[in-house]
């Protein structure tokens, strides 16, 4: 029976697309800029209905591309504005050069993200190629596994970028999350604004009584500290993420931290990953359970600031892991999420046999069966039964 | 010899490149000049186009008695001596002229 | 956990009638999914879309490749779609048709038993009049499914058209009418 956690919550059937235009809603920024591209159109489509209908007050700008929706929204923030923006794959892939200055402005602006594969081939399916992308431009990025998280990682986010002054995204596989009805739990209007609370940025360029200059140039002498007090933004943000979270579930119920932990306790074989496919995941764990394979998993929720030390404690028991990334990173070496892993493993001096997967680019299936496989081979990795590959595998590829 | 200027560290840097507004002001300019307009108040017809070209603000201006604004003579603090204002003046009155800076 | 899917033809409604068929289950107390197959969205062109019905949070997010129960909102798609694909031998198929299940199951390839019939496009155009056979194949998988609760099904299907055609209420009646027959009319024989 589908019963709500907290008292005053309102359980809906939405899907994760629905749920962050609610979100925004109820949040009721002081400005959107945005462009609709799919998957993540409806976002902003139901968001600008409920501007029209006068259910939020929220300025709208409709612009003309997503280098002037990015580049409206980080007008908005300077001017002292709570801003916030929504957009996809090759959407993301336009505001890039503005995305750069969002977080070296400090700007708390936060945006709905739904992964998206990047052209070419042009594809509209799920995958996080997108904001893979995007990982080191100074955003804290948020994944969701579910319409519920989406929702929950939208009101996290706001005050998450404000404490931490630095651009947030939140982010949903595209039509695996976004366009899939599922069950979520709402909260009251009154309750979701009380716990944003009012922005009051420090300083605003519309404050016309203290007046000063952003985005000036600095060269060999002074940018390097601002770019060093972005890094450490990041890192403190660590901090203010799970103050956020705690705060979260004392108010609504729900628990979140950098990542999620399930059956690791007594894991002897684990995958770390992002999104939707940590649900299907936690399906395949409990049917291997039932046949006696000790199999666990992270699921990375923060993947910027990654929770690097907090992982290798965690991963460090387990005799064998393979990390799930959704995006490729093309290097000849390893996807983005297993180099962030190891790095992390390796400078905490842990050594455990892995494996890096690259799967579902295009949003090709990843279905039960293929994670039950990865499963299987870490057992015989762990087992000293065959040696782990020494390259980036592939799930559900035509190679040969 | 001038001081070196002490520059700040990450910590005591606002964030995000935040800048006060009117800091030029602090920053003189002045010494950059090797060339030094010299301003003929006899020959001045205060016309002003000086004080519209001037790149640097360098051109000190302020009502007289009949509430008319005048030119009432140059900032040598800011001005970098790039000789605009020489340039501009009208051909037939050629109030500045640019002289070689004595120092 | 139920798993079900939709064929339909694209404009016939199969997503529509996913969702509303889920938004209906969620308010008799189970954790649903709907979800579509994004695909040549053109009218005519052969589409896809899911259920999964569960009394336990639904946490897997793979597509759906075995169902429990098929919904074939047009009997043509018979001919040119593997609509039994990974049924096995406990899956359950409803047709929109005016044959019998003996006939549909001889066509397909399948157990009679597993075969049930209602004549949606009848029932539509009789109650809504016109042949939008979706909301009357949600009643028959309603009862073919077995253990779900039709009233509350109708409660919530009656209040989601409420706000869509509140313009327009013999809309609303017509799709009440239009479940309630299908759920009654639909058979295995």
């Amino acid at each position: 029976m589908v019963k709500a956690i907290y008292p005053k919550g309102k359980i809906v059937a939405k899907t994760g697309n629905e749920v962050m235009a609610e979100a925004m809603r109820q949040i009721s920024p002081d400005v959107v800029a945005a462009y609709p591209i799919t998957p993540a159109t409806e976002i902003v489509q139901i968001f600008s209905q409920f501007v029209a209908d006068g259910k939020v007050p929220t300025e709208y700008v409709a612009v003309e591309s997503e280098h002037s929706a990015m580049s409206a929204t980080i007008g908005a923030s300077v001017a002292g504005a709570r801003a916030m923006t929504g957009t996809s794959s090759q959407g993301l892939a336009l505001m890039w050069e503005m995305l750069y200055i969002a977080a070296g402005l400090r700007l708390p602006i936060v945006m709905a993200e739904v992964n998206r594969a990047l052209s070419a081939p042009i594809n509209i399916h799920g995958d996080q190629s997108d904001t893979m992308g995007a990982r080191d431009a100074g955003w804290i990025q948020i994944y969701s596994e579910n319409s519920q998280e989406s929702y929950d990682n939208m009101i996290q986010a706001v005050k998450i970028a404000e404490k931490a002054k630095l651009p947030t995204m939140v982010t949903t596989d595209g039509f695996i999350i976004s366009h899939c009805m599922e069950v979520v739990e709402v909260y009251p209007d009154e309750d979701v604004k009380a716990f944003v609370g009012e922005y009051k940025p420090e300083r605003a360029l519309l404050d016309y009584k203290k007046p000063f200059t952003l985005g000036a140039i600095e060269l060999q002498d002074y940018y390097f500290e601002h770019r060093w007090q972005l890094a450490e933004g990041m890192r403190n943000a660590k901090q203010i993420v799970l103050d956020v979270a705690k705060e979260f579930k004392n108010k609504f119920g729900r628990e979140y931290g950098f990542y999620e932990k399930y059956k690791m306790d007594d894991a002897e074989v684990a995958i770390v990953t992002i999104g939707s496919a940590a649900g299907t995941t936690k399906f395949v764990i409990d049917e291997l359970r039932e046949k006696g394979i000790k199999a666990g998993l992270i699921k990375i929720r923060v993947y910027r600031p990654f929770p690097a030390d907090e992982i290798a404690k965690d991963l460090a028991k387990v005799k064998a892991f393979a990390v799930l990334d959704r995006a490729d990173s093309c290097s000849g070496n390893f996807a983005p999420v297993y180099l962030d892993v190891v790095s992390a493993l390796f400078a905490n001096g842990i050594n455990i046999k892995s494996e890096n997967y690259v799967y579902g680019l295009g949003g090709r299936e990843i279905s039960t069966e293929h994670i039950a496989e990865v499963y299987t081979k870490l057992d015989k990795i762990a087992k000293n039964q065959v040696a782990p590959s020494k390259t980036v595998e592939y799930i559900n590829v035509r190679i040969k | 010899m001038k001081k070196e200027e002490k520059k700040l560290t990450a910590a005591e840097l606002p964030a995000g490149g935040i800048l006060e507004a009117g800091t030029a002001q602090n920053f003189k300019t002045g010494s950059w000049r090797s060339l030094r307009p010299v301003w003929n108040k006899d020959k001045c017809i205060h016309c002003l186009t000086c004080w519209i070209y001037c790149p640097d603000s360098a051109i000190k201006i302020a009502p007289d008695e009949k509430k008319t604004t005048v030119v009432t003579g140059i900032d040598y603090d800011f001005c970098k001596g790039c000789g605009i204002c020489a340039r501009e003046c009208p051909d037939k009155i050629k109030a500045i002229t640019m002289e070689e800076e004595k120092k | 956990m139920i798993e079900v899917r939709w064929h339909g033809r694209g404009g016939q409604g199969a997503k529509t009638a996913a969702l509303l068929f889920g938004e209906a289950v969620l308010a008799t107390g189970k954790y649903i999914q709907a979800f579509p197959e994004y695909g040549p969205e053109r009218m005519g062109a052969p589409v896809q879309s899911f259920n999964r019905i569960s009394d336990h949070p639904i946490t897997i997010h793979s597509g759906i490749t075995d169902p429990n129960f098929v919904v074939i909102l047009d009997p043509t798609l018979m001919e040119t779609v593997n609509v039994v694909e990974g049924i096995g031998p406990e899956g359950k198929v409803i047709v929109n048709t005016s044959f019998s299940s003996e006939e549909i199951a001889k066509k397909l390839g399948i157990n009679k038993s597993q075969v049930f019939v209602v004549n949606a496009s009848q029932i539509a155009q009789e109650t809504i009049g016109m042949n939008i056979p979706n909301t009357p194949m949600l009643g028959a998988l309603v009862k073919v499914i077995g253990n779900l609760d039709l009233n509350g099904v109708l409660e919530d299907t009656k209040k989601k058209l409420e706000v869509k055609f509140r313009h327009k209420p013999q809309v609303i009646d017509g799709n009440i009418a239009c479940i309630k027959r299908a759920f009654d009319e639909v058979k295995n024989s």
